[in-house]
């Protein structure tokens, strides 16, 4: 057993709902308890989905347990099939299913039905939700093309008259409750537009069952999100030899790599992509405003994919310090070691979000990209945070077009990240007036009454010295207290942290105006 | 499909797919109640993401309610798995020094492998020597449905309540302590606790101190989900007192007198002491009555506190009902409830909720009550929609919550009045 308090991923059979709902055609039939059914609110709540989830549950309870759930099963995947009519079908089951051992898929599969029904076995007890996603997908393209007639399998053009003719790429991965993955096809199609490279395919994303009889017309494919697609790309690299572009083009380099990876596999000139300047963020990171984010320290956890990529945008194309990366997904630990190893870290791979927290209240970042549970650790941290990966919650499905691909990508990865910390020009003239009366932290906001908002300002913020334990037991002399005052309340806090951290492993019982300006020399950068 | 006939009002059973929390739901408020207690479901992946998913934003921290998740192995042998658990349980006790009560939540993959958490409770119980006492309950989906999580694991309360002689009113069913302390004022009021002798509230709000329970113990319910719990207590000797479920100012008024009547208060007493919190009520009921008055109403079944919001929205409210979806229905727990629902109303018992929709289509209702998966979608179609998890997190009992109750569904029909888009 395993204790969870929060978990990053859901049980592997909504990682199959993923792919049935990102699909237009498909539906899903659950070998599910009541009560699993929640999983429709991630889609209605979460991603303010119009339609329900094209999923019909058995919701047994335990009164059937005694008599035929097999019945029930296929009374209930007649009984989908009947009313939703669709083009394909998955047949599958959910944790407590898979103990009493109905074999849902076969069962369906013995019902001769006029649709493609694919059977999904989805060890709930082993594997996770993207995992589940990932094999859904590669289960369900796999058998609509090995098993339709050949005639209907879209084939691929000779590349020998490829002339006068624009590439096709396949885009695979995009996924229902995905990160921006609505908009990262927009832009993603636009990239490849303006590289000379027409769209196939996009799938499993708005995708129908003929368009998947499609997909082997492509010249490649872009594994666009790895967790989903990879195993999917690989398999037909084997059948039908579609070379895979592997980048994943978020940031400025990754995006240029990507076209360059395109470019070596189709051979067309992407120059016009490759050489104007196509994103703000390169000039908007050399513009003298950005010289304050030279080595803010960060902290990176999420999916691996974006991980991986947050790591090369932080360092190349901001010049932040990471100090901290990990993710939570087993499949994606070896990218994700890759990339620590470059940054001469340790990866994190955990999916106990305490053991996240811990880490990053260990690291002291200036900044924590993660998703919603790094948010919220992040926010009772005190810390800035931007979320990077799913999972996250209803707001990380923004009105706004914001998508992470491409050169516009990049654009909304500076804004996003920027934004939590405090603006260049800000924090001189934080500096510059920190000692006028009305610029304190105990000072009511100009344009409110006097004593409005005192109150507020004068809680005392949570700092150890108000909480003494056995770990911090140097105490403040109060000149030291006063001088602590002195330092901009921004960083006052971290500067009491470091201070007492210093003071304790140096053994000095009383924190002295000398320690704490000790302290500080220790820890300049 | 078949029906019944029930108290004259038709009942028609229905079965197929449910669109329902499982029990499990129930610990996101059980835990807020009792604050010195931690639930830990032994289950799946599948109930950890659900409890996070139901409890949503609303809760951040290191929660007290986390899952024991069980893997491959752990389904190999029994003997294996109870090791495990008391790993786990040790894991988290030495982490949680405050825990005084941990509640073992029993799921449907535990139960289906016949996990027998009644049983470790005991061992862990006598292995923590009472420093931790430890419970067991189910919430499985296969077992119970929403709410149903709170009947049963009040249920084990009731059963691990000492006993009394004392006479004393028990009010049973977790209430926001804002509520639990007007209603309290409200009963001293009355004098309806002076004649009781004592006054009690279930459950508790530290577990540890799990209210004595005998022969001379009378109880009132406040919500109309506790069944089992009900019945667990009658099985202890304590006597349930009939009443109507204090919602809206009619119910609240009526489960008063109940209680004034079982301990022999006279009805002016409490008549006088109600006097001014139903006048305010009413007056705050008056600000969405013309918003709901008319309207046609359909409840989805959910949080089996359908069949009193019904009679509220019908009685004092003036809407119509169309349809009253319920999960399950309890005709005891019901027995005054049910006369007071206008005649003709459609309960329907059970759900096949492709069906049901439809149904729900062809009759168009101006209000639907449903949960957070039928939401969004019936918006998407032009249907207005209140989510019925609201209901069991906002304070909604009581003559000072009559106002705030019908504001929940007045809303969602004044937004759409409001919105140009």
């Amino acid at each position: 057993m395993e204790l969870a308090l929060w978990t990053y991923e859901g049980p592997p059979h909504v990682g199959a709902m993923r792919i049935a709902t990102s699909m237009r055609d498909v539906h899903y039939v659950i070998h599910a308890p009541q009560g699993d059914t929640y999983a429709d609110l991630l889609f209605t709540m979460i991603e303010r989905s119009q339609r329900r989830p094209p999923v019909t549950y058995t919701t047994f309870q335990a009164r059937d347990l005694g008599g035929d759930t097999a019945g029930l099963v296929k009374t209930t995947v007649q009984d989908a099939y009947d009313r939703f009519k669709p083009a394909a079908m998955m047949v599958g089951e959910s944790c407590t299913a898979e103990l009493i051992q109905d074999q849902p898929g076969s069962l369906a599969q013995g019902m001769d039905l006029p649709v493609p029904v694919v059977p999904l076995e989805l060890p709930a007890y082993s594997k996770k939700e993207n995992w589940g996603a990932s094999e859904s997908f590669y289960y369900l393209v796999r058998h609509i093309l090995a098993n339709a007639p050949a005639d209907q399998i879209a084939s691929r053009p000779d590349p020998a008259d490829a002339s006068g003719r624009r590439p096709l790429a396949n885009v695979l991965g995009p996924t229902s409750l995905g990160f921006r993955c609505r908009d990262d096809v927009i832009e993603i199609r636009k990239l490849l537009n303006l590289v000379g490279v027409d769209v196939n395919v996009v799938a499993p994303l708005e995708a129908t069952t003929a368009d998947l009889l499609q997909i082997p017309a492509a010249d490649f494919n872009i594994c666009l999100c790895p967790e989903i697609a990879n195993t999917t790309c690989k398999w037909l690299k084997r059948t039908f030899s579609q070379p895979v572009v592997a980048t994943v083009p978020i940031g400025v380099g990754a995006t240029l790599d990507f076209v360059r990876e395109i470019q070596e596999i189709t051979g067309i000139d992407a120059s016009a992509a490759l050489d104007a300047e196509l994103s703000r963020l390169p000039w908007y990171s050399r513009s003298v405003d950005s010289t304050y984010l030279t080595g803010k320290r960060l902290f990176i956890f999420g999916d691996g994919s974006h991980v991986v990529a947050a790591a090369r945008i932080a360092r190349e194309e901001l010049a932040f310090e990471v100090v901290g990366i990990g993710t939570f997904s087993r499949e994606m630990a070896r990218d994700v070691r890759a990339a620590a190893e470059a940054l001469e870290l340790e990866a994190l791979i955990t999916d106990d979000y305490l053991d996240v927290e811990e880490a990053i209240a260990n690291a002291q970042p200036e900044l924590v990209l993660g998703t919603q549970m790094e948010r919220h650790i992040a926010k009772r941290l005190g810390i800035p945070c931007a979320v990077i990966s799913a999972p996250v919650h209803v707001q990380d499905f923004p009105a706004r077009y914001s998508p992470q691909v491409g050169f516009e990508g990049a654009n909304v990865i500076f804004d996003t990240w920027v934004h939590p910390l405090t603006m260049g020009l800000e924090e001189h003239l934080l500096h510059m007036f920190r000692d006028d009366f009305e610029f304190n932290d105990q000072a009511a906001p100009s344009h409110l009454h006097a004593g409005e908002g005192a109150a507020a300002s004068e809680a005392p913020a949570p700092t150890t010295a108000d909480n003494p334990d056995a770990n911090s037991p140097a105490s403040w002399t109060p000149d030291a207290e006063q001088e602590l005052r002195k330092i901009p309340f921004f960083v006052r806090g971290k500067a009491r942290r470091n201070t007492e951290a210093y003071a304790r492993d140096a053994g000095h019982p009383n924190i002295t105006i000398e320690t704490l300006y000790e302290a500080k020399a220790h820890y300049a950068r | 499909m078949s029906s019944a006939t029930l108290c004259d009002i038709p009942v028609t059973l229905e079965r197929g797919q449910r669109e329902v929390f499982c029990g499990l739901t129930g610990i996101v408020w059980l835990h807020r109640k009792m604050q010195d207690a931690f639930f830990l479901v032994v289950g799946s992946r599948t109930c950890a993401h659900l409890l996070q998913s139901a409890a949503g934003v609303m809760i951040f921290s290191e929660p007290r309610f986390a899952t024991a998740i069980m893997q491959e192995k752990d389904l190999a042998g029994m003997a294996d798995a109870n090791d495990e658990l008391d790993r786990i349980v040790e894991r988290l006790l030495s982490r949680r020094p405050d825990i005084k009560t941990l509640f073992l939540v029993g799921s449907c993959p535990s139960e289906v492998i016949k996990l027998d958490l009644g049983r470790a409770a005991q061992r862990l119980s006598v292995a923590y020597n009472g420093q931790v006492r430890v419970l067991s309950y189910s919430g499985s989906g296969i077992e119970t449905t929403f709410t149903e999580g709170e009947d049963t694991c009040l249920e084990t309360m009731v059963r691990a309540a000492p006993q009394t002689d004392e006479q004393q009113l028990l009010v049973v069913g977790t209430l926001p302590d804002v509520v639990e302390d007007q209603l309290e004022r409200l009963l001293d009021a009355c004098g309806i606790t002076e004649a009781a002798g004592k006054l009690a509230f279930f459950p508790p709000r530290r577990a540890e101190t799990i209210p004595a329970i005998g022969p001379k113990t009378r109880f009132l319910l406040a919500q109309p989900f506790l069944n089992a719990t009900r019945r667990a207590l009658i099985g202890q000797g304590a006597v349930h007192i009939p009443a109507l479920f204090p919602f809206g100012v009619e119910g609240t008024s009526a489960w008063l007198h109940s209680a004034a009547r079982a301990f022999d208060v006279r009805k002016e007493r409490v008549d006088t002491a109600c006097a001014a919190p139903v006048a305010r009520a009413r007056k705050a009921l008056e600000h969405y009555r013309h918003t709901l008055q008319g309207k046609t109403l359909w409840f989805m079944p959910d949080s089996q506190l359908e069949i009193p919001l019904a009679r509220f929205l019908a009685s004092e409210c003036g809407m119509q009902l169309l349809e009253i979806g319920v999960p399950y229905l309890d005709q005891q727990t019901l027995s005054v409830e049910l006369p007071a629902l206008p005649e003709n109303s459609g309960i329907v018992e059970g759900q096949d909720v492709d069906k049901q929709l439809e149904r729900l289509h062809q009759a168009t209702p101006d209000l639907v009550v449903c949960g957070l998966g039928l939401a969004n979608p019936l918006e998407a179609q032009g249907v207005t929609s209140k989510w019925s998890i609201e209901l069991v997190f906002s304070p909604i009992h009581g003559f000072e919550q009559v106002g705030d109750l019908a504001e929940l569904f007045a809303r969602p029909l004044q937004r759409k009045l409001k919105l140009a888009v």
